[in-house]
């Protein structure tokens, strides 16, 4: 027994390390994302002298809203019959679909972007099929398809955890009462896992919101959201019109965010009259296959086939030399690497200052240490980087940690994305001690056991995989990040904004050397997310 | 040195009181059953001896030592929740193990001492199994042993015995009490089953609302009810309203409602006070024939519920109550059906009376 477990037991060392956690909480993560681009108020004046950047301004922000929300809600018409196929066909296809579902998670973002950009815009992809150059040009159509795709794993992944813990038993009394299975579905299973849909199409809403790197990609010449508006008028050197769209972002996205929280709770989904003709139609085998067919379908063309098309370039380029080229690191390769250097550097930084700063406070949260409304507060409140577009995200943290003085860039990209992972590790550790019963950490107290021992030896133990696997979470989620890096970078360049840079021509590379660059990404994800798979299996 | 003691102890969530003012005090070595019905503040009330919450305002002691700034791991004071909270992530052994081995004992001798412990309960050849490998009674010794492992001299039982099915409850609940005397331990014991408490305890305290409503040995408790709600939660009663009409040396007289008139031998109300006058079930007597004997009421017998050993007979009185007999079926020389007429009484000594509450007799024999 360790002199700090004897010191847990002193009520005033506790409140010691919870208080400092929550002081972290407040001065690095929350204060920052807010009030940076409150400090740069003054300068919101510019964009109301010039009506032409205020129309433009006023566009993006519109345009970011609306794609966020047609996509989330194709996302979530598309992906709850692909969960539905995972969790109850029985086929025995549903282990390679259910892996397959999880792609668009695997590749960043920003490779990603260029992926679909290559299968949906280029001669060499689907285009060629229909003979023309680019089937779906550069602009707001891509940049929907693009965001339906890498929003669509998020979707199912919720839904199938949810229908996984749903009791079946309900639909079972519902269809012994006499209801068709479609009508059992309707009425009272999507009812029941309401909760689980308005969270799901929250994530995918803010996912596509905050969405940069990719989105740069595809979004053309004319086409601007928020974040494309941003990035121009960063490069620009338009301070106020990035100010205005960063804070129009930031409050417009934390008030959407409440309200369909506060409405998801309230709102009845409409179940509407029962048809039982229509209805029991729709519950044949028949009509089951044809679903399940179209949903494969357009799984299939919209997610999978744009997200994996660069390995096809990329193995060009296994056989054009440049492969070779990029492991000896000579021309741009050099520079490829310091940024895949930095990249995983500053993951490494972000996640372990995530764990020490932000476990106390998942404690807080799960054993509700603040009392009940504190805690409802403190709960919501960390959900904040979350529900920020990031590259406003960026611009507010990049213009508070400028006005503090000179600190290193190097550290301004730590600070900032250890901001806009902080949420997925205290969230990822929240729930996991909230599934350690309370009892048995005071039961164990009750033995004898100081509060650091317990810690140590009871929650510790039984959420070990939580912890692990919300470090990978935090890790490949801090690599992948490119709307904030964007907005703070000055010199440095993370991995996915130096490849923005290459496919936007910035940096003038080959064909080859893209895909390969982002061929590297990918990889390099796909082997973290390997590990945190492996972990979880050897879990079960 | 493990007795404890209460002095007007209470604790508050938001607007509920969950226990009020509640003093006690409990001998070492003895097995005390808190009994009351859900949300009457049996478990605060053990959290609270076991530090896992802080009361608002009033005293615990444990032996000597007055403990309310004693955090739960210096209380000595083991705490054993409704399901047992075994650790499901280490083997029988090491959980039995985790108190020494929490204090700083060192191993071998922790584990030395909890395979011995384990032997005591019978679960020695289980002491590498993992708990969810077990059966709810032998995690139930499992969980009672880690206790006993602890050092620990006072255990604090959150319904031990709710998890488990009717016929293992009544078989665990006697060697429950057998281990906790044998080892010489104190013992609360939370129940809100009344049959349980009367079996197991040697002190019965009967909680609701928060307040003690009554405390003694489950003979006096259940022969002698302080009150009205304890009468009705400890076991079966029957309640008439009336009048006192009369009284005299030898008893007072009580007009029920349709000028029915019943003897009791309490002579402590005054003429014309309401009161309600209390019968058990089991000494209300059933008969089909006319009885000259005081306290002889007619009725119809209205349902009869066959309970194996006993039979239940409810019976319509011609006032429109309804008094319920619990007879021994093997004694009954007759047995009736619903629709009988049939006679009904209780000797004067049997009836209880109580001042009528100023809520109403329902109000204050309401459970929940």
């Amino acid at each position: 027994m360790g002199f700090l477990d004897t010191l847990s037991s002193n009520p005033n060392a506790r409140q010691t390390v919870y208080a400092s956690a929550f002081i972290f909480f407040t001065a690095l993560i929350l204060l920052p994302s807010m009030l940076g681009i409150f400090l740069k108020r003054e300068s919101i004046g510019e964009v109301f002298t010039d009506p032409a950047l205020m129309g433009r301004a006023q566009s993006a922000i519109v345009w970011s809203f609306t794609v966020a929300f047609l996509v989330s809600t194709l996302d979530l018409l598309a992906g709850l019959p692909l969960a539905w196929f995972i969790v109850r066909s029985g086929s025995r296809w549903v282990n390679v679909v259910d892996t397959l579902a999880d792609i668009p998670f695997i590749i960043p973002t920003a490779a990603l972007g260029f992926s679909s950009f290559l299968f949906w815009s280029s001669p060499g992809g689907i285009s060629t099929l229909f003979g023309v150059e680019a089937l779906i040009p550069p602009g707001v159509i891509l940049v929907m398809l693009l965001h339906f795709a890498f929003s669509f794993p998020v979707i199912v992944r919720v839904i199938v955890g949810e229908l996984l813990g749903y009791k079946e038993t309900y639909e079972i009394a519902a269809k012994t009462l006499g209801a068709q299975p479609f009508t059992a579905v309707r009425t009272v299973t999507l009812p029941i896992i309401k909760p689980a849909l308005v969270a799901a199409f929250l994530l995918a809403f803010g996912r596509s919101l905050s969405e940069t790197g990719a989105t740069l990609m595809v979004a053309g010449p004319v086409f601007e959201n928020g974040p494309v508006f941003i990035k121009k008028a960063k490069d620009a050197g338009l301070e106020g019109p990035l100010v205005f769209v960063s804070f129009i972002l930031i409050v417009a996205s934390v008030l959407i965010f409440a309200l369909i929280r506060f409405l998801g709770a309230r709102l009845r989904l409409p179940t509407g009259r029962v048809s039982p003709f229509l209805e029991r139609g729709l519950s044949r085998t028949r009509s089951v296959a044809a679903r399940d067919g179209v949903t494969l379908l357009i799984f299939i063309i919209f997610v999978l086939a744009p997200s994996l098309f660069v390995s096809l370039p990329a193995t060009y380029a296994l056989l054009d030399g440049t492969f070779t080229e990029a492991v000896s690191g000579r021309g741009v390769w050099g520079g490829f690497w310091q940024s895949m250097l930095l990249s995983y550097g500053i993951g490494v930084v972000a996640t372990l200052i995530n764990i020490v700063a932000g476990l106390p406070v998942a404690i807080m949260i799960a054993r509700n240490k603040l009392g009940k409304t504190s805690t409802t507060l403190l709960d919501m409140l960390v959900n904040v980087p979350i529900m920020v577009p990031s590259v406003a995200l960026g611009v507010s943290l990049s213009f508070f940690w400028n006005a503090l003085g000179s600190l290193p860039e190097l550290w301004v990209l730590i600070l900032s994305h250890t901001t806009i992972t902080y949420t997925y590790f205290v969230r990822a550790m929240a729930a996991a001690v909230e599934g350690v019963s309370a009892e048995m950490e005071e039961t164990a107290r009750t033995l004898g056991g100081r509060p650091l021992t317990v810690f140590r030896r009871i929650t510790l133990p039984l959420t070990k995989y939580s912890v692990f696997s919300g470090a990978v979470l935090v890790f490949t989620r801090s690599v992948d990040e490119t709307g904030a890096a964007i907005a703070v970078s000055r010199q440095l360049k993370t991995a996915p904004v130096l490849l923005v840079d290459w496919v936007k021509g910035v940096v003038p590379v080959t064909a080859s050397e893209r895909a390969l660059g982002v061929s590297f990404l990918v990889l390099t994800s796909f082997l973290s997310l390997l590990i945190l798979r492996l972990v979880i299996r050897g879990k079960r | 040195m493990p007795g404890v003691r209460l002095v007007q102890v209470s604790k508050g969530f938001g607007r509920i009181r969950a226990v009020d003012r509640v003093s006690l005090e409990v001998q070492d070595g003895e097995y005390v059953c808190i009994l009351g019905p859900t949300g009457s503040g049996k478990t605060t009330l053990l959290r609270l001896i076991a530090g896992l919450v802080e009361p608002d305002e009033g005293e615990v002691y444990i032996g000597n030592r007055l403990v309310n700034q004693y955090p739960p791991e210096e209380r000595d004071a083991v705490y054993v929740p409704q399901r047992y909270a075994l650790f499901p992530h280490i083997t029988v052994l090491e959980n039995v193990a985790f108190g020494s081995t929490a204090k700083g004992v060192d191993r071998e001798e922790a584990f030395e001492n909890s395979r011995r412990t384990l032997e005591l309960v019978r679960l020695g050849w289980r002491a590498d199994a993992f708990p969810e490998e077990l059966s709810g009674g032998m995690q139930q010794r499992v969980a009672l042993a880690r206790g006993l492992a602890s050092g620990a001299k006072l255990l604090l039982l959150d319904e031990p015995l709710g998890a488990l099915d009717a016929r293992l409850r009544v078989e665990l609940r006697d060697k429950l009490r057998k281990l906790v005397k044998e080892q010489g331990l104190t013992a609360f014991h939370v129940t809100h089953d009344q049959e349980e408490a009367l079996t197991v305890a040697d002190r019965i305290i009967v909680l609701r609302e928060g307040r003690v409503q009554q405390q003694g040995t489950p003979f006096h408790v259940y022969r002698r009810p302080e009150n009205l709600f304890v009468a009705n939660f400890v076991g079966g009663t029957n309640f008439l309203e009336g009048v006192v009409a009369g009284r005299e040396r030898e008893g007072s007289y009580i007009r029920l409602r349709g000028d029915l008139q019943v003897q009791v031998q309490d002579i402590s109300y005054l003429v014309d006070e309401t009161v309600v006058v209390a019968v058990r079930e089991e000494k209300t007597l059933i008969k089909a024939d006319v009885d000259e004997e005081p306290n002889t009421l007619s009725g119809e017998v209205k349902a009869v519920r066959f309970l194996g050993c006993f039979t239940r007979y409810e019976v319509g009185l011609e006032n429109g109550d309804t008094v319920a007999s619990r007879v021994p079926t093997y004694t009954l020389e007759k047995t009736f059906t619903a629709g009988s007429r049939v006679k009904v009484g209780f000797h004067p000594v049997d009836a209880m009376v109580y001042p009528y509450p100023s809520l109403g007799l329902l109000k204050e024999v309401e459970v929940s």
